[in-house]
């Protein structure tokens, strides 16, 4: 019962344990705009693949990013963007999110990001599936430079499968740009998992990783029930697949030093490829980390050691991973939070302390744009500003972490947005008072 | 910066040897507290825990400033948040007061010199609402102490009786900018209780914490929360809360009325004593401030009809979600309103967040503050001041940093009564302030030193001078000096 003053003591989980998906990974075209022809030009361009260039145009058609450089010619039909003293950068990329699946957090029937699952396993729940094109958050994130957000489900021993999404008008078919991109479980949260010890809990994972070996072995005798009996279900097992053949990443929610080295050593042992969320202490093992090419994601405002599994949490994790190699994607809030959803915008803020932090400014630009693009599989379309890419574009009046920079262009699919959003609707109703329905 | 080190570090030497600065005369806590104690004596049947007697003190403050050194800070950029910011100018303090502010100061030679190119002074933070110490970290069940969320009314309790002075949050915040809390029951009554006003200082007791001579508060809480937690007992609607809120008022004014003939004439026995309606009679007489957390505007504007129907006032709404919508009546009632810069959307309630709230609301002439209510978003208030202050210029309010540093400083300061004190970088206030590693509106700035009455209580550079919590020995690595 929670009553109380601060939203919420805890900050949800994002991420959780989980294995796989069956089926194949399925990628949908972007909506391409219409066939249109945009250049960018003369801006300090963060192609984040590369080097800066100066005064640098960035051409766009049909979608697709087509040129970047200095020297680029522009064609007489392109509608022209003047960048001059502006910075452009790909759109941002929020990697642990639940936009678009938790609207109002203390309102049950607006939050479809936490399946009940089967003995606290929900793999074969795809979070896209409950997700809402029309969602008020959905504007604010976009008019302040996220034009992608990985959305996560959470909850349990295995929360379900995440999906890479465009933040663009239309239906979640048009949204989705990947699913799943990873299966979400956990490694450091007995109460999700719904067990009592942290053995306990890896326990469980490994029976699930296992049963799920040998039901891809004996399919057929499993239809044919021929098969000893496994705890997880058949859609489960079905989706769990990948992640025991390496294919999908497990995105382990795990903040406790010894739960990441707990999560290290069970990828070894199944061959599974992770990436850590959370990571409140893992710049304890960073050098683990690096080794294993475990990616790590991770808020750049937690210093408070708020849990027994957090007591190392500090602000230089990003820093300090970067340092010792590990590839560091920045979330919000540590990819959590009740007023999360609303505050995806933040991700900019959470970038800015990390360089305050210590993390290099271009790393930090790579931790919101390319490194989650990679991590996600995603980064052949999504990430930088390079030709062929998803023309996620954002053109900024400076800096982008500073606040009082502003997002004067934003591109998705190539097409710019700028719509009010309810939040601007709201300001600009009561901007003079009293408000003109109120007026006698 | 070199030279700023090795200033700091003979700074460190001196005020030990220095002891402890002495608290000018009149300075001591305000408190009536000898009042309470010879009109105990004067009716020498009754012990002063018998009575109920106004402005009683009977956890007093213990609080006394760290040693300090003179010290001037040059050629800083300083945010006074009493006027215009001064471009290379120099602040001096002493005795746990500032003595000058302004583009040169008048400073003895034994006084110590920091430099400040490149950087910026203000005033130190104030928080108006904080949980710290009463939701202490790490957030287990034990250390959960900041809602007696078994009765809707609980003005018979006080904040500070759950305040764990080693909370790490405390040295988080402090290194963050902040000097003073003020901290308060949470949210699931109607009336939670006494807040406290606290220094953001280690001390082995809250009485070691607490501000001298600062009023209580009383926290009340609108809305979602009290009708959750209450569902099953009631109330459990909004028309139920007010009903609570109003027989509230209506028994403490009764028991004022009472205790107040009794105290003018002494006639017979003495009224039986209630704790929670005293501290009701006390906001009555106008001795204790009200801290109402509400989130809509009707509400806000139902709240403020009881106030008058029973002859208090509101000081200030937190969490004010919907303040821009009634601006105009909280400028004309004279209440603040402290927000958060961008937290919204969690809750029916907190739909209507727009970041331009802070920017609206102080353009209508209310007193405008940016507060927490988290123990991570009070480390940074600075940084919440500059996303509004920018929301604010994207609407066309031209919000100047002189107007924004205000919203952190001195209205806050005036929430809580003590804006003659602190809140503002004036000559005769207490040198509570703050050193910054570049403009505190960017994204980039550190906190890099902070004093509070003087005494230097923090230094990021330098890990002698950061405090670490009992808890945190053994427990929490220390990374002190760890950054870059």
């Amino acid at each position: 019962m929670a009553a109380t003053t601060r939203r919420a003591r805890q900050r949800p989980r994002i991420a959780r344990t989980a294995m796989a998906v069956a089926g194949a990974i399925v990628f949908s075209l972007p909506v391409t705009a219409a066939a249109q022809t945009i250049a960018i030009t003369g801006g300090r361009v963060f192609p984040v693949s590369g080097p800066p260039i100066d005064n640098a145009t960035v051409l766009i058609r049909d979608g697709r990013i087509v040129a970047v450089g200095a020297n680029v010619t522009v064609p007489a039909n392109a509608q022209r963007v003047d960048a001059t003293g502006k910075w452009v950068t790909p759109g941002l990329i929020d990697a642990a999110t639940q936009l678009g699946a938790v609207e109002i957090g203390a309102v049950p029937d607006t939050r479809e990001a936490s399946a009940r699952g089967q003995d606290a396993v929900a793999a074969a729940f795809r979070v896209s599936d409950g997700l809402n094109p029309a969602s008020v958050m959905i504007t604010p994130a976009r008019n302040e430079g996220v034009t992608s957000v990985v959305v996560v489900p959470s909850g349990n021993l295995v929360s379900g499968q995440a999906a890479f999404i465009d933040l663009v008008h239309g239906s979640a078919h048009d949204m989705v740009a990947a699913s799943p991109v990873a299966m979400v479980g956990e490694v450091g949260n007995k109460r999700a998992a719904n067990v009592s010890a942290r053995g306990e809990l890896l326990m469980r994972l490994r029976e699930l990783l296992e049963d799920t070996r040998a039901y891809a072995q004996h399919r057929a005798a499993y239809e044919q029930g021929n098969t000893r009996s496994y705890r997880a279900s058949r859609l489960d097992l079905d989706a769990m697949i990948p992640v025991v053949q390496g294919r999908l990443p497990l995105l382990v929610e795990a903040d406790k030093a010894s739960d990441i080295v707990a999560a290290l050593d069970l990828a070894r042992e199944f061959g599974l490829k992770i990436m850590i969320g959370g990571g409140a202490e893992a710049w304890m093992v960073a050098d683990d980390l690096s080794r294993a090419h475990v990616p790590v994601l991770t808020g750049a405002m937690n210093n408070i050691p708020d849990a027994f599994a957090t007591l190392g949490q500090r602000q230089e994790n990003a820093a300090l991973l970067q340092k010792a190699g590990v590839q560091v994607i920045l979330i919000g809030n540590a990819g959590g939070g009740d007023e999360e959803a609303f505050n995806v915008r933040n991700i900019k803020q959470e970038a800015g302390n990390a360089v305050a932090y210590g993390l290099p400014w271009d790393a930090a630009l790579r931790a919101v744009t390319l490194a989650p693009a990679e991590a996600f599989g995603v980064s052949d379309r999504y990430g930088s500003l390079a030709p062929g890419k998803v023309a996620n574009v954002v053109v900024w009046s400076g800096d982008p972490f500073e606040f009082t920079t502003r997002a004067e262009h934003v591109f998705v699919h190539g097409e710019e947005h700028r719509e009010p959003s309810r939040q601007d609707m709201l300001t600009e109703r009561y901007k003079t008072l009293p408000p003109d329905y109120d007026r006698p | 910066m070199r030279t700023a080190a090795i200033v700091l570090a003979a700074a460190v030497v001196l005020g030990c040897a220095t002891g402890r600065a002495t608290r000018p005369a009149g300075e001591s806590p305000a408190t009536p507290r000898s009042d309470s104690a010879q009109s105990a004596s004067a009716t020498p049947d009754y012990g002063p825990g018998a009575l109920s007697l106004p402005n009683a003190d009977p956890f007093p403050s213990t609080y006394k400033p760290f040693p300090s050194r003179p010290t001037v800070i040059r050629n800083a950029t300083i945010f006074t948040a009493a006027g215009p910011h001064i471009e290379h100018g120099s602040v001096y303090i002493r005795d746990g007061k500032i003595v000058a502010v302004g583009a040169t100061v008048n400073a003895p030679p034994d006084a110590i010199v920091i430099d400040g190119t490149g950087k910026y002074v203000t005033p130190g933070i104030i928080d108006v609402h904080s949980h710290l110490g009463v939701y202490a970290a790490p957030g287990v069940q034990a250390l959960s102490d900041g809602n007696e969320a078994t009765n809707p009314v609980t003005a018979n309790v006080w904040a500070e009786h759950s305040v764990w002075p080693q909370d790490p949050q405390f040295p988080r915040n402090l290194a963050g900018g902040v000097t003073t809390l003020q901290v308060l029951p949470g949210s699931a009554n109607l009336i939670g209780g006494r807040s406290v006003v606290l220094k953001v200082v280690p001390a082995r007791t809250v009485q070691g914490m607490k501000y001298p001579g600062a009023k209580y508060g009383l926290k009340m809480a609108c809305g979602e929360n009290p009708k959750r937690v209450y569902a099953n007992r009631g109330p459990s609607t909004r028309m139920g809360n007010v009903a609570g809120y109003r027989n509230a008022w209506i028994q403490a004014e009764d028991y004022r009325r009472r205790w107040d003939k009794w105290l003018a004439d002494r006639k017979g026995e003495p009224p039986k004593r209630d704790l929670g309606l005293e501290t009701l009679a006390e906001v009555l007489r106008g001795h204790i401030l009200v801290h109402n957390h509400c989130y809509r505007a009707d509400e806000m504007a139902q709240m403020i009809d009881i106030a008058h129907e029973f002859g208090y006032k509101v000081r200030a709404f937190h969490h004010g979600i919907e303040a821009y919508k009634i601006a105009d009546l909280l400028a004309r009632e004279g209440i603040g309103a402290a927000v958060w810069a961008d937290w919204g959307g969690f809750k029916m309630e907190a739909m209507d967040a727009v970041r331009a709230n802070l920017a609206l609301v102080d353009k209508a002439g209310v007193r405008a503050m940016i507060h927490s209510d988290d123990p991570s978003g009070s480390q940074r208030l600075n940084q919440e001041a500059a996303k509004a202050m920018a929301a604010g210029r994207a609407i066309g309010i031209d919000i100047s940093e002189d107007q924004a540093i205000k919203w952190l400083t001195i209205n806050p300061a005036w929430a809580l009564d003590l804006d003659k004190e602190i809140g503002s970088l004036e000559p005769g206030k207490h040198a509570d302030l703050v050193l910054w590693s570049s403009d505190p509106f960017s994204v980039y700035s550190r906190a890099e030193k902070v004093w509070i009455d003087g005494a230097l209580m923090y230094d990021r550079l330098d890990p002698t001078e950061q405090w670490r919590t009992d808890f945190e020995l053994g427990f929490v690595p220390d990374n002190r000096g760890g950054s870059k």
